[in-house]
């Protein structure tokens, strides 16, 4: 009998993925690999000594409450209750999930139904539209926009066109996925625009799925402000965050989403039914450590600040690079990326063959010749929109100083090698 | 111990709230459109959820649910406590089809099936008692070939198989598995085939694995537990095994749910595998010892419920056993019209008044068989020396109790 098993159609065309491509292409040690969003930062030695410590605790290498190890929940609700200005209960309005990543798979499995159609904002983190797809809703895209007629210098030039982005709300709209401090471009979303989102979401009756994990990395003279701090948002909006991008631990794989219980609840349901529990020593390590900045919120030296100093001046050494190499970097409001426009080069890749986009070309171009490696930002984007943004590729700067000198060094020998 | 900035644990589990009356948004109006997709349909209910609840409050020995009460081995936290020392900081750096169940089942089975948009179908284990008045082991729970065969229809997509088996600690023999490899051969479906318990079998028996059986490798997936291996549940580590052309298509999944696991947990778990490797089938393995000496701590509780009236199934393999507790069920009288199975009401009872904290067998049937056994609970023994003898002082008194009254 022939074998008849293959993949199920919730995930047909959903097994590529642009990190498989570009993580083997640039795993090679001799590339300066400013590509993946991966520190290569130390994380705060608390943080390390914490995990180490409760690792010695025989009852913390067992099973722990499903929903979220209780003085990590407990942790969490003292700090947003104190970002947020509201009561947040620690068992019935937070969940806890491997990485932000659960926390997206586990609201979209949760809330979107098959049929529903969810707003994503290019250019968007990858997995957004492929979680979407899986729960067989419909992705509708909208891009943010530059405004002066693509000289861009800042993250604050790319916005949203406030009727564009009413036209794409109808009665089948489910969900809004927001992203800020947004990956890849770095904007941070003022109040105003939050605003005009908020407006839309509650005339339309539509959920807002807040992906905010880079919350605490905004640059001097902005704020990251919550969508569900907004009058009518708190009811409708699933906020998510991350502990890899909170404390430089993305191998901890610790996010969390929170929200009213109404909403969290279904969430709750669909981990107890996939992974039903994280594990136990990283949430307690990650609780202790929330204890000590918790401690320290009105204070400099809260490690959500300081890190938040300490990647300013990365971000500006790695524009200054950019610029002197005669590209044209946009400088984020926030996050830990940056793009740059290439076209100013002028390196003409007409004669590779292969039909990807231009930036895609670049970068595989820039790693064999420059051994510097980047993200092309094509891979943000939906179908129709990868034209707008081929000129574009995506540096990452949270860095140890020896890579950034290392990236100078290339940088600084870009034109002596090209013309 | 540690440093706590916040309530204990056991105070902070205790202060749980009812969500009603206690959000501060009951002023604030909530979406009017149904927020909760279809697929969380029937499943919103979880054993554990209400059961590591009422021990955490009530319980003063917890052999409910299943995890250690012993420390995971030295080698394996020291395994982790290099990976953190080991100055590698990058370490902290980045889941119209019909499905077979064997009933009694892990509970998770039968949601995830209907996540999925699949009708689960249950076929049950049956006891055939010895008919010595003998305790009943796990090998006397069997499947009929004929009543198994018939579930097998062109819509089956996969039958879900446990061995060694939760609840129950029944280790499949050769035959059995032959019978089931067969049907799935014949009728192409899938195995899923659960192995977590793989190195925890006893009295010498063999684990099978069924994707050695002639026809099996190339439409099984084996899922193995680092948790269930290596004492260490917490660590939420484990993995799935099979031919290339079925694995993809669960690295799709993979990449677009969770995407990675805990890069430190894998790492430490990787030093513990490279340890047993090495030991292999020497007496200092970890799976040569930790059997052992758990089938010490079985024959122990075993006697301890037999001593006191209670009836266990003695199980081949896993960390777990059931017992039949029929002389103790005049302390919990029945409620005809219940909505409740009666060895839930009854286990319920027992971590309330008595502190010992088990979980009933009706938690791993389907709905529709829920009432089909109704004296059974489930007892974990994996635990130390000192909470089994807790455990059995409990009993003695609860059976001094009984026959004085």
């Amino acid at each position: 009998m022939p074998f008849r098993h293959k993949n199920t159609r919730r995930i047909e065309g959903l097994d590529s993925n642009v990190w498989v491509e570009f993580t083997k292409v640039a795993a090679d040690p001799s590339i300066v690999n400013l590509g993946q969003g991966l520190p290569d930062i130390s994380p705060p030695s608390y943080v390390k000594e914490e995990l180490a410590k409760v690792a010695a605790v025989d009852r913390l290498n067992q099973y722990t409450r499903g929903f979220g190890h209780p003085s990590l929940v407990k942790a969490l609700s003292q700090v947003y209750e104190k970002v947020c200005g509201r009561k947040i209960d620690p068992l019935t309005d937070i969940l806890v999930t491997v990485g932000a990543y659960g926390s997206l798979f586990s609201t979209i499995q949760a809330l979107i139904e098959e049929g529903d159609e969810v707003i994503i904002i290019e250019p968007f983190y990858d997995c957004y539209e492929p979680m979407v797809k899986m729960a067989g809703a419909k992705p509708v895209f909208i891009p943010l926009r530059c405004k002066n007629n693509g000289n861009s210098a800042s993250s604050a030039d790319w916005v949203l066109d406030p009727a564009e982005l009413a036209n794409k709300f109808n009665s089948k709209t489910k969900a809004i996925i927001l992203n800020t401090p947004h990956n890849p471009i770095g904007k941070v979303f003022t109040l105003e625009e939050l605003q005009v989102i908020a407006d839309l979401c509650i005339k339309h009756d539509t959920l807002c799925i807040s992906d905010e994990v880079y919350e605490w990395l905004v640059y001097k003279g902005n704020k990251h402000i919550k969508i569900a701090t907004l009058p009518g948002m708190w009811e409708r909006t699933v906020t998510i965050g991350s502990a890899g991008k909170t404390y430089s631990v993305t191998g901890w794989k610790l996010g969390w989403s929170i929200g009213p219980e109404y909403l969290i609840k279904h969430l709750q349901v669909v981990h107890q039914n996939t992974l039903y529990t994280c594990p136990t020593p990283l949430q307690e390590a990650l609780a202790q450590a929330f204890w000590v900045d918790y401690k320290r919120m009105d204070d400099p030296d809260c490690y959500f600040y300081s890190l938040s100093r300490e990647l300013e001046s990365k971000r500006d050494r790695m524009a200054q690079l950019l610029k002197e190499a005669g590209l044209k970097p946009v400088i984020p409001d926030g996050g830990y990326f940056m793009i740059v426009d290439v076209s100013t080069l002028n390196v003409d890749l007409s004669d590779v063959d292969e039909k990807q986009p231009y930036d895609y070309k670049f970068v595989k171009w820039m790693i064999a010749s420059k051994k510097l490696s980047a993200i092309p930002l094509s891979a943000f984007c939906g179908l129709e929109t990868k034209k707008q943004f081929e000129k574009y590729i995506r540096f990452c700067f949270i860095k140890k100083d020896s890579t950034l000198d290392a990236a100078e060094v290339i940088l600084k020998n870009w034109n002596k090698q090209t013309g | 111990m540690l440093r706590r900035a916040g309530p204990s644990l056991r105070h902070f589990l205790l202060e749980r709230n009812s969500s009603a009356g206690h959000s501060s948004c009951s002023r604030e109006a909530k979406m009017s459109r149904p927020v909760r997709a279809r697929r969380l349909e029937g499943i919103d209910k979880n054993i554990w959820v209400e059961f590591v609840n009422l021990a955490a409050t009530y319980s003063k020995v917890n052999l409910g649910q299943g995890f250690p009460d012993f420390p995971a081995p030295d080698f394996l936290t020291e395994a982790l406590t290099r990976a953190l020392g080991g100055g590698n900081h990058m370490l902290h750096q980045y889941t119209r089809a019909f499905v077979i169940i064997i009933e009694p089942f892990f509970d998770c089975y039968e949601p995830m099936v209907k996540m999925a948009g699949g009708t689960p179908v249950f076929v049950p284990l049956r006891p055939n008692p010895p008919k010595d008045g003998k305790l009943m082991s796990s090998a006397d729970w069997q499947l009929d070939p004929a009543e198994l065969a018939s579930k097998f229809s062109e819509r089956t997509k996969a039958i879900v198989l446990n061995s060694p088996n939760n609840p129950l600690g029944k280790v499949f023999s050769r035959e059995e598995l032959g019978l089931i490899a067969e049907l799935c051969v014949k009728h192409d479906v899938l195995c899923i085939s659960d192995e977590v318990y793989e190195w925890l079998v006893y009295d010498g028996k063999q684990h099978i694995r069924i994707a050695s059986l002639q026809g099996m490798w190339d439409r099984t997936v084996i899922i193995g537990s680092a948790g269930k291996t290596f004492s260490a549940t917490g660590w939420k580590v484990g993995w799935a095994v099979g031919p290339d052309r079925l694995l993809q298509h669960l690295r799709t999944v993979h990449q677009n749910s969770v995407y990675h696991c805990a890069t430190i947990a894998q790492e430490a778990v990787a030093q513990g595998f490279q340890r047993e490797l090495m030991l292999y089938g020497k007496p200092e393995s970890y799976f040569v010892q930790l059997p052992k000496e758990l089938q010490q701590k079985r024959d122990w509780l075993v006697q301890s419920l037999d001593g006191v009236g209670m009836k266990p199934i003695i199980p081949e393999g896993t960390y777990f056993l059931v017992a039949d507790i029929s002389p103790f069920k005049s302390d919990v009288p029945d409620v005809p019209n219940s909505d409740e199975p009666y060895d839930s009401r009854f286990a319920k009872w027992m971590v309330k008044n008595k502190g010992l904290a088990a979980i009933p067998l009706s938690a791993f049937y389907s709905e529709a068989h829920k009432n089909n056994y109704t004296n059974f609970i489930r007892f974990c023994f994996a635990k130390e020396e000192a909470t089994l003898k807790a455990a059995s002082d409990i009993l003695q008194k609860w059976k001094q109790k009984k026959t004085s009254s």
